[in-house]
């Protein structure tokens, strides 16, 4: 006996759920920000960029991490006033309950004073990033 | 960059990244096989797949030496490459689900089979689809909360 609605209904929320993830990947949203939180040159290991730093959370495997950070890192070459550090997600964990990174790669944009002003979860597109950077002040 | 996918060392660890979503098509059509004829044995073939994949590694499955010797020869050359472990994980990930699918047709409680069946073919349907993978998703969400808090 064949009955084809489980898998109608299966195929159908998978495939609204396959479309909205598909568009938030890469997408910068600047809603999910700690109040209060702020990130510093201690916590990083690195000073923060004069305007706007990059904050890219990876794991050790993770082949959207590499895309990510080859453009990332890339970008800033020519830009003297924003940095990228990459931090290593499963040995900071605390940061990552703290700012409730799920997953990686996740990219957190901070301005000069180390308060978030969006993140991207997946691998942004170089316009999205300049957009966002433009945006810091 | 292709060649240095045929060194063992590197094989262990790096693999064709179009190696797993070719395996998730398959694993879709079985998956929806097992779901519209409400058949365990369909679900335990996969399941069986799942757990070389989740072992050994995607690879060694039926599904990548079919990709290997009859899909892969056909495609691009350069072969562009993921590491290993997420796919394996989330290969383990889908025998989890196969298991409580099993547990379900076998207890008589035909809704848990259903449910779990489903849940596994909508992941390697996101994965074949989407390039979703479910494995890579959960992972830091798992790694965060079975971890202890200092």
């Amino acid at each position: 006996m064949k009955t084809y609605l489980p898998l109608l209904i299966v195929l159908a929320l998978a495939s609204a759920y396959g479309f909205w993830w598909k568009r938030r990947q890469g997408a910068i949203r600047s809603n999910k920000a700690i109040p209060g939180h702020r990130l510093n040159a201690a916590v990083l290991g690195q000073p923060l960029g004069s305007r706007a730093t990059m904050v890219q959370f990876s794991s050790a495997f993770c082949t959207p991490c590499r895309a990510t950070h080859a453009l990332l890192s890339q970008m800033v070459t020519s830009m003297d006033d924003v940095k990228h550090v990459q931090i290593d997600a499963e040995s900071h964990l605390e940061l990552v309950r703290e700012l409730d990174i799920r997953s990686t790669p996740t990219t957190i944009f901070i301005n000069k004073d180390g308060i978030e002003v969006g993140r991207a979860a997946g691998t942004p597109k170089r316009d999205q990033v300049l957009a966002a950077l433009a945006a810091i002040n | 960059m292709s060649e240095v996918l045929e060194n063992k060392e590197v094989q262990k660890i790096y693999i064709d990244a179009r190696g797993p979503r070719f395996s998730a098509t398959i694993t879709t059509i079985i998956l929806a096989t097992a779901l519209v004829t409400h058949n365990v044995w369909v679900l335990a073939a996969q399941g069986l797949v799942f757990l070389i994949g989740a072992t050994r590694g995607p690879q060694f499955t039926p599904y990548g030496f079919l990709f290997k010797n009859v899909v892969k020869p056909r495609l691009k050359k350069i072969a562009p490459t993921e590491d290993v472990r997420p796919p394996k994980f989330a290969q383990s990930v889908g025998l989890a689900f196969a298991f409580l699918g099993i547990f379900g047709a076998v207890a008589d409680r035909s809704l848990i089979f259903t449910v779990a069946t489903g849940f596994a073919l909508a992941a390697a349907f996101l994965n074949a689809t989407f390039n979703y993978c479910l494995g890579c998703e959960m992972y830091l969400l798992l790694v965060r909360t079975t971890t202890r808090r200092k």
